[in-house]
């Protein structure tokens, strides 16, 4: 059995500090970094609502799988950004190295705009870290 | 392909069910569902199409017990089992511990299992991963139906069409009434947990 990318402890926590930085001071609800089994890495949540997190991964990376189909059809390699909007909540999905996804979930008082910045901030941030 | 968190002290296994579309994949995890309750803490997730068919994967997380200090966290997947979603049924084995493949014990399945078999270990193959390698469960299910008289393929049939050189550890089931669907999954998960184990010993 081989292991996705390993993490250790350090690593670990030095990502949980770019992410909270970057994304959760700023306003944004909860955090995922995720590989594309569907497996949760780090996970940031503020505020007081819970998602299931284990299940939005596990969708998110099928959710991902099946849009690179669709990228491949229109002779894209892949979509390396995703974004849907909700009445109140939306998710973001960013792509961070091959297999590792960054998905945030942010609510009307985070402009997209500044979500985007910042999340490219902080992939740039863990990039260097791995 | 389990996934170690450090920190979090936590293990996520992925365990996915195989096999020919409507042969009671979804039916055994429903079954695992409502017979767990009490240890699985989210919703069954089911991602259907149009009709009851699954498009995606059935997906239920449930926690047992550590290892080496680490807790466990299963999470049981199913694929589509109909011929034209081999690229979704493929993505979803993308870091898979552990297989139960779950055949259907009709007569008129008997070439179904076959070819989902084969799909399985071509599927792996992309992953470089080998069949041989990979713990593996058989399940026989629907065993059921010879009591309404409906022709099923007879235990050694199946072995010899599909376990012959694997040689999994098997069980005779059915998923409607729970038979041996608890079974499966100790079975399968002990498999996997033991051989992971191994890696991080
Ligand atoms: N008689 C019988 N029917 C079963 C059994 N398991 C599943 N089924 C039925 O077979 C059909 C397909 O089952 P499903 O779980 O959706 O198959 P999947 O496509 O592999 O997920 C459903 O109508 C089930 O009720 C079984 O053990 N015995
Ligand atoms: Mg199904």
């Amino acid at each position: 059995m081989e292991f996705t990318i390993e993490f250790d402890k350090q690593q670990i926590e030095a990502i949980e500090n770019i992410l909270q930085e970057e994304l959760i001071d700023l306003g944004v609800q909860s955090v995922i970094l995720m590989d594309l089994a569907g497996n949760v890495i780090v996970n940031l949540e503020s505020g007081d609502k819970r998602h299931d997190v284990y299940s939005l991964a596990a969708l998110a990376a099928g959710n991902y799988g099946a849009v690179s189909a669709m990228a491949n059809i229109i002779g894209e390699q892949e979509f390396s950004l995703l974004f849907h909007k909700g009445e109140e909540e939306s998710i973001h999905f960013s792509k961070v190295v091959e297999d590792l996804l960054l998905l945030t979930i942010f609510n009307k008082n985070v402009s997209l705009g500044f979500l985007r910045l910042k999340v490219a901030e902080a992939v740039k941030r863990i990039q260097a870290l791995i | 392909m389990a996934l170690i968190n450090p920190k979090k002290k936590e293990v996520q296994v992925k365990i996915v069910y195989y096999g020919p579309g409507r042969g009671g994949k979804t039916t055994n995890l429903e079954y695992i569902n409502r017979k767990f309750k009490k240890r699985i803490q989210s919703e069954m997730v089911t991602v259907k199409t149009y009709g009851d068919r699954t498009l995606f994967f059935d997906f239920l997380p449930f926690d047992i017990g550590e290892i080496k200090g680490h807790s466990i966290k299963i999470q049981l997947y199913t694929v589509p089992g109909q011929v034209k979603y081999n690229a979704t049924r493929r993505l979803v084995l993308r870091g898979v511990d552990g297989i139960v493949f779950v055949a259907d014990s009709m007569d008129l399945r008997r070439e179904m299992n076959i070819r989902s078999l084969q799909n399985l270990k071509e599927n792996l193959e992309t992953f470089n991963k080998n069949i041989f390698n990979i713990p593996l469960v058989m399940q026989y299910n629907k065993r059921d139906l010879e009591e309404e008289g409906i022709p099923i393929l007879s235990i050694d049939t199946l072995q010899k069409d599909l376990n012959s050189r694997l040689q999994a550890p098997f069980f005779p089931a059915s998923a409607v009434r729970g038979d041996n669907v608890a079974a499966t999954m100790k079975k399968i998960i002990a498999f996997t947990v033991s051989s992971l184990r191994k890696k991080l010993e």
